[in-house]
C-alpha cells in the first residue's frame, strides 16, 4: 500500500519537474548576449578560441529547434549533467555537492534548532493563551518574522563577534578537523537559521495547539481524570507535532533562500555562497546548476514529508 | 427588455452591495485590534515621507562632506553620518521612495498576472484549469528569493527587472487565491441570477465575485508587500539591487557592513527603518487575517466564554 503510493506520488511529480525545467531553461534565455559566450562566461568582450566555440554551441544544439534543446539539456540534467562550470573547470554537480556539505549542516542543525525552540516555544504560549507569556512569545514571532534575516545576521556578529568576541564572525572549518572550532563557526549562522524558521513553526504549532485543545478527545481525556499536563504534553502535542511536521517541510523552498543570505552574510562557503559567488562570476552554468539543484531538494523533501506523513498517519494513504 | 434587465438587476444586486459591508465590518473589527492601529499609523508615515521625499532635509543626498565623517549620531545629524560624512536620516529617508516604488510595482504586477490566470482557471475549467495549476506549483517550488536573485543577475538590475523577479514567485499566491474564490463563488445562486441576466462573464467577475473574495486578497496584499520589501532589501544587500542613483535600504546596511565596530549606526538605523514598515504590514496583514478566520475566532471566544 505504501508503495503504491509512494509511486503514485512520484508519477504525480512529472508535470511539476517539467515545468520547473521549462522555467529554469527560458530563464537562461534571458541573458542578455550571445548564449554561447554568455555560457563559456566571456561575457565582456573576451575573446574565445573558435573551436571552444563551436563545441559549445553544439553542447548548446543551437541549431535545433528549441523543444529539441529543451529535451536534450533535461535528459542531460535527468542524468546528473548540469554542465561544465566555467570558473571551476570541473562538473557542476561536483561543485555544488562538495559545497553542499557545508549547507546540510547548517540547514539540518538550523532546522532541529528550530523546532526545539518553537514546538515549547508554541504550546506554551498556547497553554498560556492571552498572557504575558503568548504576548511575549507572539512577539518573538513577530519579531521574527519582520526583521529582515541579512540585518538580524549582522546584529548577531556586532553583539557576539564584534562587542562579546565570543564567536567568529566569519568563516567556516571541518568537523574532521577541529569539532570545536567548527561548532564556534557554525553557532552564529545556525541560530539566525533556526531564529528565523522558528518564528514561522512557532506560529503555527500554537494556532495548531488552540485548536487541538477543543477537540472531543481532549475532553474525555480530560474526563478519564488524566493530570492536565498528560492531557496537553501527551495527548495534544502528539496529534500537534503532525501540523509542526507538515510545517517544518513546507519550510524547504524559504529554507533555501534563508541560506543563501546567512552563508552571504558569515562567508561561510555552502551553495548559497557558491550561488552568488557564480553571479558574480558570471559563471552562470553553476548559477543554473544551484537553482535547480535547490528547487529539486525542495522537491524532494515534499515528497518524503509526504509519504513519512502516511507512515504516521496511514488514513491519509486511503483517501 | 432594457427595463426588465434593469429590474431584475435591482431585485438582485444585494449580494455584491452587501459585500463592501461585510469587508467595512472587518475593517470596524481590526480597527479595534491594537495591531491594526499601530500598523496603519506606521505605514502612513512611511508614505508620507516617501512622498516627501528627502527634499525636507537641510543635507545634500550625495555630496560627500569629508569634515564630518562617521560621527555618531548628534543634534546635527540625528542618525549619524557615513564613511564620506553624507546624512544618514537624509539617505533613509531617499531610500524609503525605492523601497516604495518596487514593492508596489512587484506587487501590482503579481497581482496582474496572477489574477486573471485565476479567475480564468476558474471560470473555463478542465484541460486550461489543470495546465494553469501545474504551472502554478511549479513556480511555488522555487525558493522565491533564490527565484528574484537568478533573474536579476541574469536580466540586469532595473526596477522593471526587480518587479518582475519579485512578483514571480507571488503569481502563484493570487492565481490560487482568485481561482478558488471564483469556484466557491460560481456555483452561488447571486452569480446563477446574474448570468441568466445576461451579464457578461467579466462583469460578474468584477461586479458579484471579487467584492465577495476582498478580505483574503487584502491579507495577501499586506503580506505580499511585507515580502517584497524584504526580497528588494535583501537583493541590494547582496549587491544585486539598484545601483547609483538609486539609494536602497538594504545598499546602505551592506555598505556599513565594513565598519561595523567603528560606526555601528550606519548598519543599525536602515535596519531599523527597514523593520519597521515590514513589521507595519504583518501587523495589518495579521489583523485582518484574525479577524476572517472564523475557526480562530470561534476557539478564542469558546476559550473565553
Amino acid at each position: 500500500m505504501l508503495m503504491r503510493y509512494t509511486t503514485m506520488r512520484i508519477v504525480q511529480l512529472i508535470p511539476l519537474i517539467l515545468v520547473v525545467t521549462i522555467v529554469v531553461f527560458f530563464v537562461m534565455m534571458i541573458v542578455p548576449g550571445d548564449p554561447v559566450m554568455v555560457m563559456l562566461g566571456a561575457v565582456d568582450g573576451a575573446q574565445v578560441s573558435r573551436e571552444v566555440y563551436d563545441a559549445m554551441r553544439l553542447r548548446l544544439g543551437l541549431d535545433q529547434p528549441l523543444i529539441v534543446q529543451y529535451l536534450h539539456w533535461l535528459s542531460n540534467v535527468l542524468q546528473g549533467d548540469l554542465g561544465t562550470s566555467i570558473t571551476y573547470r570541473t562538473s557542476a554537480l561536483e561543485v555544488i555537492l562538495l559545497r553542499m556539505v557545508p549547507t546540510a549542516y547548517l540547514m539540518v542543525g538550523g532546522l532541529i534548532l528550530a523546532v526545539i525552540i518553537a514546538v515549547p516555544g508554541g504550546v506554551l504560549a498556547a497553554i498560556h493563551n492571552k498572557t504575558k507569556w503568548d504576548h511575549l512569545l507572539t512577539g518573538f514571532v513577530v519579531l521574527g518574522i519582520s526583521v529582515p534575516t541579512f540585518w538580524l545576521a549582522l546584529v548577531a556578529v556586532l553583539i557576539f563577534a564584534v562587542y562579546l568576541g565570543w564567536l567568529p564572525a566569519i568563516g567556516y572549518t571541518r568537523p574532521q578537523e577541529d569539532f570545536l572550532d567548527f561548532l564556534k563557526h557554525i553557532a552564529l549562522p545556525m541560530s539566525v537559521v533556526a531564529l528565523n524558521i522558528a518564528a514561522t513553526v512557532l506560529r503555527f504549532q500554537r494556532q495548531d495547539f488552540l485548536e487541538q485543545m477543543n477537540q472531543d478527545y481532549v475532553r474525555t481525556a480530560r474526563a478519564k481524570g488524566l493530570t492536565e499536563t498528560v492531557v496537553l504534553w501527551k495527548h495534544v502535542l502528539r496529534n500537534s507535532l503532525m501540523t509542526t511536521f507538515t510545517v517544518v517541510g513546507l519550510q524547504m523552498a524559504y529554507l533555501s533562500g534563508l541560506i543563501t543570505i546567512v552563508e552571504s552574510v558569515f562567508n561561510y562557503p555552502g551553495i548559497g555562497y557558491l550561488l552568488l559567488n557564480s553571479i558574480r562570476t558570471r559563471d552562470f552554468i553553476v548559477v543554473q546548476g544551484v537553482v535547480l539543484f535547490m528547487v529539486f531538494l525542495v522537491i524532494i523533501v515534499n515528497l518524503l514529508v509526504d509519504i513519512l506523513y502516511t507512515v504516521i498517519d496511514p488514513r491519509i494513504r486511503y483517501s | 427588455m432594457e427595463a426588465h434587465s434593469t429590474n431584475a438587476a435591482t431585485v438582485f444586486e444585494p449580494p455584491a452591495v452587501q459585500s463592501p459591508r461585510i469587508s467595512r465590518s472587518i475593517v470596524a473589527f481590526a480597527a479595534r485590534d491594537r495591531r491594526f492601529i499601530v500598523g496603519v499609523i506606521l505605514l502612513v508615515l512611511y508614505i508620507f515621507i516617501s512622498l516627501i521625499g528627502s527634499s525636507i532635509s537641510p543635507y545634500d543626498l550625495n555630496a560627500p562632506n569629508l569634515d564630518v565623517r562617521m560621527q555618531a549620531p548628534s543634534s546635527a545629524h540625528w542618525l549619524g553620518t557615513d564613511r564620506i560624512g553624507r546624512d544618514v536620516l537624509t539617505r533613509i529617508i531617499a531610500g524609503s521612495q525605492v523601497s516604495l516604488q518596487v514593492a508596489v510595482g512587484a506587487v501590482v504586477m503579481a497581482l496582474i498576472l496572477g489574477a486573471p490566470l485565476g479567475a480564468l482557471g476558474g471560470y473555463i475549467g478542465g484541460t486550461f484549469d489543470a495546465l494553469v495549476q501545474r504551472v502554478m506549483e511549479g513556480i511555488m517550488a522555487f525558493p522565491s528569493l533564490v527565484l528574484a536573485l537568478a533573474l536579476v543577475a541574469l536580466a540586469g538590475p532595473s526596477v522593471v527587472a526587480l518587479w518582475f523577479a519579485i512578483a514571480f514567485s507571488s503569481v502563484p499566491r493570487y492565481a490560487r487565491l482568485i481561482r478558488s474564490g471564483v469556484l466557491t463563488q460560481k456555483e452561488r445562486e447571486y452569480v446563477d441570477a446574474a448570468r441568466a441576466m445576461g451579464q457578461s462573464p467579466l462583469r460578474i467577475l468584477f461586479r458579484q465575485i471579487l467584492p465577495n473574495i476582498m478580505a483574503p486578497i487584502a491579507v495577501q496584499l499586506a503580506q505580499d508587500f511585507a515580502r517584497a520589501i524584504t526580497v528588494e532589501a535583501s537583493l541590494s544587500y547582496l549587491g544585486l539591487g539598484l545601483s547609483v542613483p538609486y539609494i536602497s535600504w538594504g545598499t546602505m546596511i551592506r555598505d556599513a557592513q565594513d565598519f561595523l565596530e567603528l560606526a555601528p549606526w550606519l548598519a543599525i538605523f536602515p535596519g531599523l527603518a527597514l523593520a519597521g514598515v515590514i513589521l507595519a504590514f504583518t501587523f495589518v496583514g495579521d489583523a485582518l487575517r484574525d479577524q476572517m478566520d472564523p475557526r480562530l475566532r470561534a476557539s478564542l471566544t469558546r476559550r473565553l466564554a
